[in-house]
């Protein structure tokens, strides 16, 4: 569960983020939508205590950010946007490093990592060095080890960014599979046909606000638009920064 | 899933973890290896025995510049001044103690003349010139050679004009004349190259930690896995300190192969030939190990720290290439103008350093207050390195690329 309350966060006289709130629960897909430079990334990042906000708090399964950010961390996966793998360590070797860092004790982490391995279809790729990987391997392997300790709630910035039609298929059965797990998941796109085949709830951001906060069949009615993306360009208000 | 429940904070080892993956990342990068452990080791001591060498092989000096010595009793014996003064030697008032104006390098070298002298001189018999120096003093050499020839030679001219005087030729008492071919090198320029020694040990360091201090934050920040990295449930500090500890570990194996090196080319420098022991050997080696130990970490901090100002790896190697000069300052100071060190000197780090191998080059040993202050000036500097770029790490700023 997060629960994000008021978010302001301003860089110089940039204002990238104007009151943010929504909250993404349990056993649902969240899904953050919105155009390029509306503040999505932003907002993940101090969900993810890479910054502090200038204002309101992040709750992740009731701890609050502010006071105790390791904790919420541990309770967070995370995909961010930067998604850099250590290319002389090989795939699993890199699950392993954010495992240890966890503090996974040696046995859990075998497990946990295995069964990632085998949930994400990388045994053929599992102690191949991850120099060269393909994007999609690349992704596979930075969510792995997003996930090795097992969060309750898992951030995905942009996730299929970059995939190709087989590989973006196959990452949203796994969100399915997350959500099916009970888990809260909560991602950014800027991609319709995803958001809408995926989310039981999106929030819209443009401009560093919150312009919607629905189920897709809500932002349906609320625009009386039958297709969500034209429903999404009337709650924008503009077509800039929009693909699909 | 019940939210109220909180993942199990397991214990930490994540100071351990960062420096184990550091490391073992970085031994499978070839070019971090060659510059760790291969060029950056060996530069020195190649080069080292390489100039040595060179300028073994040349003369030079002799630049019969006035040179001053204070001349005890210089009134009785008006000629042989007369004849010094010929030879460019001003004469300087007298000291009260020969010996430990030598010995504190407040003069080269210091002549006594025995009141007896001009007694002595008139009834023929002979008479005795002091002179007092400091044969470990390598810059004091040439004024030493200088004034002891000077002397000689006005004393075989005198007793060559006392055989004419009672009708024998002078070379009937010169069965045997020794024709001397000096193949000393100019000690100024060993002075260079000695002074130029630690600075060595300082660039091996250097390059020893370099690589791996520009790769652990703008490497990894230019390959955007720093972001990744700080979210898990770390401090940045434990991280930063994991890191420091993998730099430090990579220059340290780079100063121990650079000592090794030296100890085996030590061997083959003609030391003796400038005068000069060099004992490049065990104990020498433990001693600059034990001195430096301050200044790698002081490296590795700053490294780090200049690194994590840099927005990218190129911008990071440009600026530690500009890093590296600064520790070349002492060494170049020292080589240019050999000035007399001062307590306080030894608690600058480098500084320190510099003067306690030339100590050591010589012989003389390091005082345990010298040691104690090149160790704890050194560290503080560390300490202080250290604690700066731990808190550059916690900038929002650092891990966000681009």
């Amino acid at each position: 569960m997060i629960e994000v309350r008021d978010l302001h966060k301003a860089f110089g006289p940039v204002k990238a983020v104007e009151g943010v709130s929504f909250s993404a629960r349990d056993g649902e897909i969240t899904g953050l939508l919105g155009p390029n430079g509306a503040g999505k990334t932003t907002t993940l990042r101090m969900l993810y205590t890479l910054m502090t906000p200038d204002r309101g708090e992040v709750l992740v399964d009731g701890i609050n950010a502010s006071t105790d950010a390791l904790a919420v961390r541990r309770q967070l996966g995370v995909l961010p946007d930067a998604r850099g793998l250590y290319k002389r360590l090989t795939a699993r070797e890199n699950i392993d490093y954010f495992g240890r860092l966890h503090g996974l004790p040696e046995d859990v982490l075998a497990s946990r990592r295995e069964a990632l391995i085998q949930a994400l279809e990388m045994g053929d790729i599992g102690d191949r060095r991850t120099e060269g990987f393909s994007q999609g391997q690349r992704v596979k392997t930075a969510i792995a080890r997003a996930l090795v300790h097992d969060p309750r709630n898992v951030i995905l910035d942009e996730p299929t960014n970059g995939l190709d039609v087989m590989a973006t298929r196959a990452l949203r059965q796994f969100m399915q599979k997350l959500k099916a797990e009970g888990r809260c998941v909560l991602f950014s796109s800027h991609i319709m046909q995803e958001v809408a085949a995926l989310c039981d709830r999106i929030v819209v951001i443009a401009h560093g606000r919150v312009v919607a906060d629905e189920s897709p069949d809500a932002l349906r009615k609320q625009t009386g638009e039958a297709n969500l993306e034209d429903a999404f360009v009337k709650i924008i208000g503009s077509e800039e920064g929009l693909a699909a | 899933m019940n939210t109220s429940v909180r993942q199990k904070p397991y214990r930490s080892r994540a100071f351990l973890t960062v420096f184990f993956k550091e490391v073992r990342e970085n031994l499978r990068d070839r070019r971090t290896l060659i510059s760790a452990f291969l060029t950056g080791p060996l530069l020195g001591p190649i080069l080292f025995v390489m100039l040595l060498n060179v300028s073994l092989n040349r003369e030079l000096d002799k630049a019969d510049k006035p040179l001053s010595v204070p001349i005890i009793g210089a009134q009785y014996a008006p000629n042989l001044i007369d004849a010094l003064k010929a030879g460019d030697i001003v004469p300087a008032p007298p000291l009260a103690d020969p010996e430990k104006a030598v010995r504190r390098q407040d003069a080269d070298v210091v002549l006594r003349i025995a009141p007896n002298y001009g007694a002595a001189w008139r009834q023929g018999q002979p008479v005795q010139v002091e002179m007092f120096y400091d044969s470990s003093q390598r810059d004091a050499s040439t004024a030493v050679e200088r004034v002891s020839q000077l002397v000689e030679s006005y004393a075989r001219q005198q007793g060559a004009m006392r055989l004419v005087a009672r009708g024998l030729s002078p070379t009937t008492a010169w069965p045997l004349v020794v024709a001397r071919r000096d193949q000393s090198t100019p000690q100024s320029r060993a002075v260079l190259l000695f002074a130029m020694l630690p600075y060595f040990f300082i660039i091996t360091i250097f390059m020893g930690g370099m690589y791996l201090a520009i790769d652990l934050t703008a490497g990894e920040r230019e390959r955007q896995s720093l972001e990744p990295l700080f979210a898990n449930p770390v401090p940045r500090w434990k991280i930063f300190l994991g890191k420091l500890a993998a730099i430090c570990v990579f220059s340290s194996i780079s100063l121990l192969i650079t000592l090794v090196a030296f100890a085996l080319v030590g061997q083959f420098i003609p030391a003796e030939k400038i005068g000069m022991e060099l004992d490049l050997g065990v104990h020498f080696a433990a001693y600059v190990l034990l001195i430096m130990l301050p200044v790698l970490l002081l490296l590795a901090a700053l490294q780090s720290l200049v690194a994590a100002f840099a927005k990218s790896y190129r911008e990071a190697q440009t600026y530690l290439s500009l890093l590296m000069l600064v520790p070349a300052i002492p060494s170049l100071l020292l080589a240019v103008l050999p000035i007399k060190s001062a307590p306080w000197m030894y608690a600058v780090p480098v500084l320190g350093q510099n003067l306690s191998i030339i100590q050591l080059l010589r012989g003389n040993g390091i005082e345990p207050m010298q040691l104690g202050l090149c160790l704890a000036g050194s560290l503080l500097a560390a300490v202080i390195a250290v604690l700066i770029t731990m808190q550059l790490y916690r900038s929002e700023r650092l891990a966000i690329s681009a």
